[in-house]
């Protein structure tokens, strides 16, 4: 790539009447071309399936049409935000762009842009949006079984709520930090003023709301009965609400394989001089392994349900026994991704923790190496344990004594990031700031998550547990107490940089304390409920648990009310208030806290040069800026 | 370790009083788990399985609780005395690593994992599967004689058929007490899962696919069985009951179930021990 194309797309012409900026290659665009992509996809569809699946087109069943609608409509939607534009102009032999949208005021958040700073908020916004629809379905669900006979909802829409919660959140949070932090801070962490291939980086992006909104349109379609995991053969028997399933997960699985391999390119070769592997923050580093699982997995969920849609559509037997197929096989492949995906979530946590609590400890990072280790193994030993969720099911039982055992190895390297976290809070200085007390809470739901894996791990202790809500809480522990405390954490620590503005530090207190007492309020129960014999994804349970479920329910409710302090701290801080932030208000001597805010587009004026980790606390040499950071950082734009 | 100079001298011995702590809260929370809470765990004592599952559920607690107390307590012990004092700008000591320490971790965490996989697997097959579904040919298999039942699952109940009773089917699940059992799950559409929660039983449904669990049952109750897992819109409803009864009731009650059925019995498919299903269909048209 040539710097002068890059300096020929920079400045702007004067600002044009609003209803000319809403021509063009935008949201408006991709919405539009999306929905007619979406109906000449549906009328293909009927068109080539018609008279040979009569009655599919009389009860309007045709999944045909539908994934072929689907098809056409993020096809349309793509192209017009935009993203054919380059290989066209690159098939024309014309020279494109390699600069998107990047100094537009707003309206650059509403498009293919290849400035990773407005991806990232791009992505926070995007998937908080997601976030909160599929809290929304949990709340529905609790709601439910305040009763043990249904009240409220049937059974199918009770399942597909179960269904949408778990796919919305397994889907569109494995890009929960990935996403908005990994791509904002990963460039200006590693000193590189863009990401290695930054149309890729917005394509992930859209990508993902692509698939959000396609999971949404499943009511309109039925629902799907299968929960997240999709299980086959009920996955071939459901109605149409299934291909929205499919869609959906397909999709995430090409976002986050094309993520991962844009993480991976741009940490591998974008390092700015002297950040050595060893230099690297460890959030990054845990950006790194993920980026691996990621690249690794999702191409075998894609496949798999490649292989789903083709036994709905054109009826191949994949996975339909009476026609030489098997359901085991659709397990092994599933969850030969779903393993790998669970660290896929947990992984960044770990980054997050250990990258904020040096900050709050003032001290450096206990045990660097052990925690790369520790993560590297995670990620390694990710792809050897599958089939523990699969103990009972008879596939392969003499080989459980090998799963059992890959799987407590995997608590060694989870443990060495709990003795990074124990040795780095040693002797040190906690202030109890917002983002540490997540950081504390991490350590506290993570440890109960990981002990309750052990007898999950266990195949005779598991047998009495498996498909309970045992697991439901174990997970839950593992990847809200994990992964959402960490992305709160993020959130509290990094937004004031993003947006250069500061939270409301009681409204944010308030937050914790409600989300923190009323996560364990709830989950903890769920154990108890487990033990008891409670299934999975049922809406009708034994009278004699009413008690304990009505106790969870009233305690997720007041989970939900303090995401709602949170929804509303967001829009009193950053919307209404707008307080300014400090420039470096946790005293970080990270590089991203050495740059001015907003960062320039560019990032950096000069590149930096590193000559140790960002980890350099509790050393005698006073503070100020640039000091104790990388020589160079930051110079204005 | 090198103390920067603002660090205060008379800092006590951390590593020393927090030892103590973990000890103590150990001492304290051991016995607890192990008398008080682990015997509240784990399905009861309706079978063999049931009960060694009961025993594992207390063992994996007592192995877990010294590393529970350790983070939590410490957890507890760094809030309380690694602070950061109001509005104090302090450094703590740049200590970047310990060798022994993490040596020790290393060695003690592998040592506590491999002995809970050996103890895991010695257990799992000494049991014959502990109650789980092991498979068409499970690796251990228990001597003497045993009273084979197939489950039979579909959505979105169970069946059940005694081969060494002329292939009667029922309706209700009932057992001899005291005697070894031989379930063989199958399906006939979807994945479910034969549970019967007194039992310790948890045995996949799978289509095509004869999956065996052993469990003997020790007291006389009733039990209910469940599916676990999610086969569809009534997966919830999916349920039936069963009892586990004397010997000689049995038998006087399989006698009378091969007579009553005995029309319905003629007309059934041969045993066998899977059913190979139709391939799935929706609903055909009106």
């Amino acid at each position: 790539m040539s710097t002068s194309s890059v300096a020929a797309a920079a400045p702007q012409p004067t600002r044009r009447p609003l209803w000319r900026r809403l021509l063009g290659f935008n949201l408006l665009t991709a919405v539009i071309l999306g929905v007619g992509g979406y109906y000449l996809g549906w009328w293909i569809g009927h068109l080539i399936n018609g008279p040979s699946f009569e009655y599919e087109t009389a009860t309007d069943e045709n999944d045909v049409a539908l994934l072929l609608g689907y098809f056409f409509g993020v096809a349309g939607f793509l192209i017009g935000l935009g993203f054919a534009n380059y290989p066209i102009s690159r098939l024309l032999g014309r020279p494109a762009s390699l600069r998107e949208k990047e100094s537009e005021g707003i309206g650059r958040y509403f498009g293919l842009c290849t400035d990773h700073k407005v991806v990232g908020l791009q992505y926070l916004v995007g998937i908080g949006v997601f976030f909160f629809v599929g809290g929304l379905n949990a709340m529905l669900i609790r709601a439910e079984l305040l009763k043990p006979v249904p009240t409220l909802i049937g059974p199918n829409q009770y399942l597909s709520l179960v269904g949408m919660h778990g796919t919305m959140m397994m889907g569109m949070m494995t890009s929960g930090i990935l996403g908005p932090f990994a791509n904002y801070f990963v460039p200006l962490m590693i000193g590189s003023r863009r990401m290695a291939f930054p149309r890729i980086e917005s394509l992930t992006f859209w990508l993902l709301m692509a698939a959000g909104f396609i999971l949404v349109s499943t009511i309109f379609f039925g629902g799907f009965p299968t929960g997240w995991t999709g299980y086959e053969p009920l996955n071939d028997q459901a109605v149409m609400g299934m291909d929205s399933y499919i869609c959906f997960f397909a999709l995430v699985g090409i976002s986050m394989a094309l993520l991962g391999l844009n993480m991976m390119a741009t940490i591998i070769t974008m390092r700015a001089p002297g950040l050595t592997w060893g230099r690297l923050p460890i959030f990054v580093w845990s950006v790194f392994a993920t980026a691996v699982l990621m690249v690794l997995a999702a191409p075998m969920l894609i496949a798999t349900l490649l292989m789903a849609a083709l036994d709905r559509t054109i009826d191949t037997s994949f996975f339909v026994t009476g026609g030489g197929g098997s359901s085991y096989l659709f397990e092994n492949l599933f969850w030969f991704f779903g393993h790998p995906e669970v660290y896929i979530l947990a992984l960044p946590g770990f980054g997050i923790i250990l990258e904020l609590i040096p900050v709050f400890t003032r001290k450096p990072l206990w045990g660097y190496k052990l925690a790369v280790s520790g993560m590297l193994g995670v990620a390694l030993l990710s792809f050897f344990v599958w089939q523990h969720h699969l103990f009972v099911s008879g596939i392969n039982a003499d080989l459980r004594p090998f799963y059992m055992l890959s799987t407590e190895i995997i608590s060694v390297p989870t443990g060495f990031i709990f003795l990074c976290f124990i040795g780095t809070l040693w002797r040190g200085r906690i202030s109890f700031t917002v983002p540490m007390l997540f950081c504390l809470a991490w350590a506290f739901n993570f440890l109960i998550g990981g002990l309750s894996g052990v007898v999950l791990s266990d195949v005779p202790t598991d047998t009495g547990l498996h498909g309970s809500f045992f697991v439901m809480a174990h997970f839950h522990y593992t990847i809200m107490g994990g992964l959402i405390f960490s992305f709160f954490a993020a959130i509290y620590y990094w937004v004031p940089k993003m947006t250069g503005l500061r939270f409301n530090e009681m409204l944010a207190k308030w937050h914790f304390w409600l989300m923190f007492i009323f996560f364990n309020s709830t989950f903890l129960p769920l154990f108890v409920l487990g033990l008891k014999g409670m299934p999975r994804r049922v809406s009708t349970y034994e009278p004699s648990l009413q008690g304990l479920n009505d106790w969870v329910s009233i305690s997720a409710f007041v989970l939900g009310f303090s995401m709602l302090i949170f929804l509303f701290n967001v829009v009193y801080s950053l919307v209404f208030v707008r307080r300014p932030a400090e420039a470096n208000p946790w005293r970080s001597k990270s590089i991203e806290w050495q740059l001015p805010t907003p960062v320039p587009v560019y990032n950096f004026a000069k590149v930096p040069v590193f000559d140790h980790d960002p980890y350099e606390y509790g050393t005698p040499q006073p503070l100020s800026a640039g000091a104790g950071g990388p020589q160079t950082a930051g110079a204005g734009a | 370790m090198s103390q920067p100079a603002s660090e205060p001298i008379n800092e006590p011995n951390h590593a020393l009083r927090f030892t103590l702590v973990w000890l103590v809260g150990t001492l304290i929370a051991l016995p607890l788990v192990i008398w008080v809470i682990g015997p509240l765990i784990g399905p009861g004592n309706g079978s063999d399985a049931a009960s060694d599952q009961g025993t594992d559920f207390t063992v994996l607690a007592a192995l877990a609780t010294p590393v529970l107390t350790l983070v939590m307590l410490y957890l507890a012990y760094a809030v309380i005395f690694f602070r950061q004092p109001k509005g104090g700008v302090l450094e703590g000591p740049a200590v970047r690593g310990h060798a022994r320490v993490q040596t020790a971790w290393i060695v003690v965490t592998s040592l506590m994992v491999l002995s809970v996989a050996v103890f895991g697997t010695v257990r799992l097959e000494s049991d014959y599967g502990s109650g789980s579904g092991s498979g068409p040919n499970p690796l251990t298999v228990p001597k003497g004689p045993k009273l084979p039942v197939q489950v039979i699952a579909q959505q979105w109940l169970f069946t059940y058929r005694y081969p060494t009773y002329g292939g009667v089917e029922t309706t209700e699940l009932v057992l001899p007490n005291e005697e070894m059992v031989e379930f063989h799950v199958t399906s006939l559409d979807v994945v479910h899962d034969f549970w019967a929660y007194k039992l310790g039983v948890k045995a996949d449904a799978n289509p095509g696919v004869d999956n065996v669990a052993f469990v003997k049952p020790t007291k006389l109750e009733n039990f209910t069985v469940r599916c676990a897992e999610l086969c569809g819109i009534w997966h919830g409803y999916m349920s039936n009951a069963g009892r586990v009864v004397t010997p000689a009731a049995f038998t006087t009650w399989i006698h009378e179930q091969q007579k009553r059925l005995a029309p319905a019995t003629k007309v059934l498919p041969k045993y066998s021990k899977t059913y190979i299903p139709e391939p799935s269909k929706r609903a055909e048209p009106e």
